[in-house]
């Protein structure tokens, strides 16, 4: 009997598993994870499950249930620690060795932690990655108690949301120019710093942690690049991820941004796929790698069929979504390569439009999902709105969507 | 346990008890229904948890936010009554015996 093994149990393993099965794989599957737990939604981590809005039980993907009856064997807390390509063969941290005859690797990212050096093995030192970091940290979210956000990207401005909205203090400090700089636009920024403010975050930029002090190996304090010092109860580091390559570097799966995938999924070795945060793939005549929940999903399920011998590439169209106080923010395309944004404000709904020339690539839409639900149709499907037309507040945006032109260069890109 | 009826675009019916804690979306997701693809696990950020509402249930069940209503104006062939986002909708003792369709596409 065919031995599908999937190694890593976050949204891109669950949805892989779940998608060989609906596709009707009727081999053996084994779903490995190296945490304790079923797998989850992160999303909500860093949202509704740290403001004690979300329960434990509706944080899972899936019922415990669904893996016995879909015959998914789910292994948790179990570490992979090698991988033979030629052999077939994997083994355990524990030991156990397992065959294979297909292999996916979905095993994620991890978060970028601070040296040592500079306290980031103190207690009090968080990151916002799975269920036990946010255990770990919800006895800290306490009224009145100091905290230190390192990094104003999406998770560290989630964390900052979160802990002004418990009613501690916060400090949150970003060494780029400006938050949310390596994402978004200058207008964009703008928004979530004024919206920060008024909650009132003491939002730093263009300062950086020099370092965490401590006493007793847990922190009190900080010390800012431009030379001021903070006292401090704890500290949420937010600086990024990384993908989790390093299985499949010792097995000499070639790695490029993260495992190098084909558009089906495949990576440099036979019959071994990947698939999500960990994997970088070609898109639109260049390789991206994707940090997002519906790339995860796609992704996976993309590879799923191509492990069942189909042939459909994987097309990614990337979309995004943060909450942050009574803010949705939603994101549609990628702004790389933007020369020229476009603002629409309606009401309490504002809306960032980022062009190359006149071609739409993305659009942040606040509290405004039909900009958000216009501008994905548009791009999904490589047309531009008149940019004229689309600041006007007074343009229905399903009827622009309706009549926007097509991008000719877009055939050409999705080729490439 | 409130009773839950998905009906998937291919006709298959599945009868579900829904715990009263959970959307209905959830309740779906938990039966495996085909065709709720809840990207965004409930956060109202994506409307590909998409379904149509038994036509009697429609005016019986919470009223649509705002977004909601924004995001379902975008969706797979909506329905101004019978449309609703799943993952909206908390599931109630009062919805017992509710039909719901799913359509043949999420947008």
């Amino acid at each position: 009997m065919t031995h599908i093994v999937v190694v890593g149990a976050g949204q891109a393993g669950a949805a892989l598993a779940a998608k060989l099965r609906a596709l009707g794989f009727g081999g053996r599957l084994t779903l490995i994870g190296e945490e304790p737990v079923a797998p989850y939604q992160r999303p909500p981590l860093s949202k509704k499950y740290m403001l004690g809005e979300m329960a434990l039980e509706r944080m899972f993907l899936r019922p415990r249930s669904f893996y016995a009856e879909q015959e998914i064997d789910l292994v948790t807390g179990q570490r992979v620690a090698a991988i033979d390509p030629a052999a077939r063969t994997l083994r355990l941290e524990g030991g156990e060795g397992l065959r294979w005859d297909k292999l996916a690797l979905t095993t994620g990212s991890a978060p970028i932690r601070l040296p040592a050096a500079i306290g980031g093995e103190l207690g009090g030192v968080y990151t916002m990655r799975s269920l036990a970091d946010a255990d770990a940290m919800a006895a800290e979210f306490r009224p009145g108690r100091r905290v230190l956000i390192v990094g104003g990207g999406y998770i560290g401005l989630e964390a900052a949301a979160v802990a002004a909205s418990k009613g501690l203090q916060v400090v949150l400090v970003e060494r780029a120019g400006r938050i949310l700089q390596r994402v978004a636009a200058p207008e964009t920024s703008d928004f979530f710093r004024e919206l920060h403010r008024a909650h009132g975050v003491d939002l730093r930029e263009g300062v950086g942690l020099t370092g965490l002090t401590g006493t007793d190996g847990r922190v009190t304090g900080a010390r800012l690049s431009d030379g001021s010092a903070l006292e401090i109860d704890f500290a949420i580091v937010g600086v990024g991820i990384r993908p989790a390559t390093a299985l499949a570097e010792r097995a000499g799966l070639e790695i490029d941004n993260g495992i190098k995938v084909d558009r089906l999924g495949r990576t440099s070795a036979p019959d071994i796929f990947a698939a999500g945060d960990c994997a970088s793939f070609p898109w639109q005549g260049r390789r991206i790698r994707l940090e997002s929940v519906p790339n995860a999903i796609d992704q996976a399920e993309a590879a799923a069929a191509a492990m069942l011998g189909g042939s459909e590439p994987y097309i990614a169209r990337p979309w995004f979504w943060s909450d942050q106080y009574d803010v949705k923010l939603q994101i549609a395309g990628l702004n790389t390569g933007y020369d020229c944004v476009v603002a629409r404000r309606a009401g309490g709904a504002t809306s960032f439009w980022y062009f190359r020339g006149d071609r739409l690539l993305a659009v942040d839409a606040m509290n405004d999902p039909r900009a958000y639900m216009a501008g994905k149709r548009m791009i999904d499907t490589g047309r531009s709105p008149d940019m004229t037309a689309l600041a006007d507040p007074s343009t229905d945006l399903k009827a622009l969507a309706q009549g926007a032109r097509s991008n000719a260069a877009q055939a050409a890109d999705t080729a490439a | 346990m409130v009773q839950i009826t998905f009906l998937a675009h291919d006709g298959t019916e599945y009868k579900t008890d829904v715990p009263a804690v959970l959307s209905l979306m959830e309740g779906a997701r938990n039966a495996n229904v085909p065709g709720i693809l809840a990207e965004c696990g409930g956060a109202c950020a994506c409307s590909t948890c998409h379904v149509y509402v038994a036509a009697e249930w429609a005016a019986r069940l919470p009223p649509r936010e705002p977004m909601e209503e924004d995001m379902l104006d975008f969706a797979w062939e909506p329905d101004p009554e019978r449309s609703r986002l799943s993952c909206q909708i908390p599931v109630s003792e009062e919805l017992e015996g509710l039909v719901v369709t799913v359509p043949e596409r999420q947008a």
